[in-house]
């Protein structure tokens, strides 16, 4: 039985509350960043890249028996590690649950606060654009 | 005259005690403010020049007939004389409120420029311009069928004069260019580049946004046309900038916005403008921008524009020389001539992780582009950590920022 969107944000929710500060919650979405897959080399192109971002970032996706995998890059570590946590909360999983995603764990664990309010780093440009993925798949599952 | 002679004594924990914020901690840290080409931080006596402004004389300006608005109007007026005398300007009409160093260069776009630039006429800018002092000299050029030309510059981020000699011509009917560069921190030889221009009766724009509160201006010796800045950017309030221009050319120029205040009648068959520099200034006023800008410069002055160039100059070379230290550092604009900022990149790391890593340490600086697209472009990278200093920075603060820079690239890489 593979895990619900819910249960992953909870997970992650769980890891973060053991960091004291936002020194050791970087240190970690960091380590995280580094380990992201590799993204394939061909894929970097202005068409996958998403728009609204400091840093540089591209995003594909792939579907795989009904549900989308996500693979995303960017140039900043940080920005890798914050696509990381997106990717394993949503690839994977069915176009109707990434759409109806709440991704509450971005406030609980205080990116929202921490990030989000800055176009700086490009976490809503990136939620918005998996998002969109996910409509664009399910509309096609509609008119087949 | 004794004491003008006596050098002042520049105590830079006495004047950081008269800025509030920086007694603020950021992220369990002290905050080292390194933003500060973005924005200065203010001194207590322009916040409360602010508060008291609506406390004791809040009222609409100069046709009021009652004590309180000709008390807010002889302050608004005040703020310009003093601001004539801070840039060394011949008149106080030379000088127009504006919303901030953009709108001032937009308003000699629209106006001067729309005026005297046509169809196969140039402006001339520089690789190292903000974007405020490009786009609308582009929209300007793009709307007159005009060509707008871009000096360049060297390695080191230099006007190459050589260059910019040859660009004068006939054709050019303006020149723009920034005093000090907001990104890599050039100060550029703008005597010498007003004069070329001026062999050539060539009328020049002076962006002085990164200028007024590093280093002395006066724009008669300078002999530039034009001249702008913000508040802001030295310790007065937002909203409210300068556009400095020279009597015979605001006089000849059309109105920018049309409204109230800028007339002298109006009927609906035809309108008369009002003199200069009321022509340039539509609408209600900033007042409250003005009153503070005031008490910015009265600081500017009380601590000495010599003192802050010199413990600036002494700062900025600190860190500069702290930060070279770093491996895999690089400076960009190594300009012989520099105050202010301070540019670098970390090899095989982004700038917005360092500038995100930084802030864990309570230390804000700038990463990005810093709304200088091409003259990132011109160094080939997408952006820079910039550290940016006032008159309030300690080189204590230099060693908290390169110890966190260390400490930042160790978790990074």
């Amino acid at each position: 039985m593979t895990k619900s969107i819910y249960e992953i944000e909870n997970e992650i929710t769980d890891e973060f509350s053991f960091f004291a500060d936002w020194q050791d919650k970087y240190e970690y979405i960091i380590e995280l960043g580094k380990k992201l897959k590799d993204f394939p080399e061909d894929k970097r192109t202005a068409e996958n890249m998403v728009k609204g971002c400091q840093s540089s970032v591209w995003l594909v996706t792939e579907r795989l028996n009904g549900s989308i995998v996500f693979k995303a890059d960017s140039d900043s570590t940080i920005v890798k590690g914050l696509i990381a946590l997106l990717i394993r909360v949503l690839s994977g999983k069915s176009s109707d649950e990434i759409v109806n995603a709440k991704l509450e764990f971005i406030d609980k664990i205080g990116l929202r606060q921490h990030l989000a309010q800055t176009r700086a780093n490009g976490l809503a440009a990136m939620i918005k654009q998996m998002k969109m993925y996910a409509i664009g798949y399910k509309t096609k599952e509609q008119l087949n | 005259m004794e004491t003008a002679l006596v050098k002042k004594i520049f105590d830079v924990d006495q004047v950081r005690k008269d800025f509030p914020i920086l007694s603020r901690e950021v992220n369990g840290k002290p905050l080292v403010y390194f933003d500060n080409a973005a924005t200065s931080q203010k001194p207590l006596s322009v916040i409360n020049a602010l508060d008291n402004y609506y406390k004791t004389c809040n009222s609409n300006i100069h046709r009021g007939v009652y004590l309180i608005s000709a008390e807010a109007s002889e302050a608004y007026d005040k703020a310009k004389d003093k601001v004539k005398e801070f840039i060394g300007a011949k008149d106080s009409s030379e000088i127009i409120f504006t919303r901030g160093t953009t709108e001032a260069i937009n308003l000699a776009a629209y106006s001067y420029g729309r005026q005297s630039v046509t169809e196969g006429d140039e402006v001339i800018i520089s690789t190292m311009e903000h974007h405020s002092n490009i786009v609308p000299w582009q929209v300007l050029c793009d709307e007159k069928k005009a060509k707008l030309k871009i000096i360049p510059i060297t390695d080191s981020g230099e006007i190459i004069m050589d260059e910019y000699k040859k660009m004068l011509n006939e054709k050019v009917k303006l020149v723009s260019i920034c005093h000090i560069s907001n990104s890599i921190g050039t100060i550029n030889p703008v005597k010498e580049i007003i004069k070329l221009a001026h062999e050539k009766n060539i009328p020049i724009l002076v962006d002085g946004a990164q200028a007024v509160h590093h280093t002395k201006v006066d724009v008669q010796s300078l002999d530039a046309d034009f001249y702008a800045f913000s508040a802001h950017k030295m310790y007065g309030p937002m909203g409210i900038g300068v556009l400095y221009g020279k009597a015979e050319l605001l006089e000849q120029m059309p109105p920018y916005q049309t409204g109230g205040d800028m007339i002298s009648s109006v009927s609906f068959e035809k309108t008369d403008y009002n003199e200069i520099p009321m022509k340039f200034e539509a609408g209600t006023p900033n007042v409250e921008g003005a009153i503070g800008l005031t008490e910015a410069i009265d600081y500017i002055n009380s601590i000495g524009r010599d003192q802050i160039h010199e413990h600036e100059k002494e700062i900025l070379e600190y860190a500069t020389e702290e930060i070279e230290q770093i491996e895999s550092v690089k400076i960009i604009g190594t300009a012989r001539n520099k105050t202010g900022s301070l540019s670098f990149i970390v090899e095989g790391l982004s700038a917005l992780d360092i500038g995100i890593m930084l802030d864990t340490f309570g230390v804000a600086v700038r990463t990005g582009h810093h709304c200088t697209e091409p003259l990132m472009r011109r160094f080939k990278i997408p952006g820079t950590v910039r550290a940016s200093f006032a008159m309030y920075n300690t080189k204590e603060e230099i060693d908290v920022f390169t110890s966190a820079l260390r400490k930042s690239i160790n978790i990074l890489k």
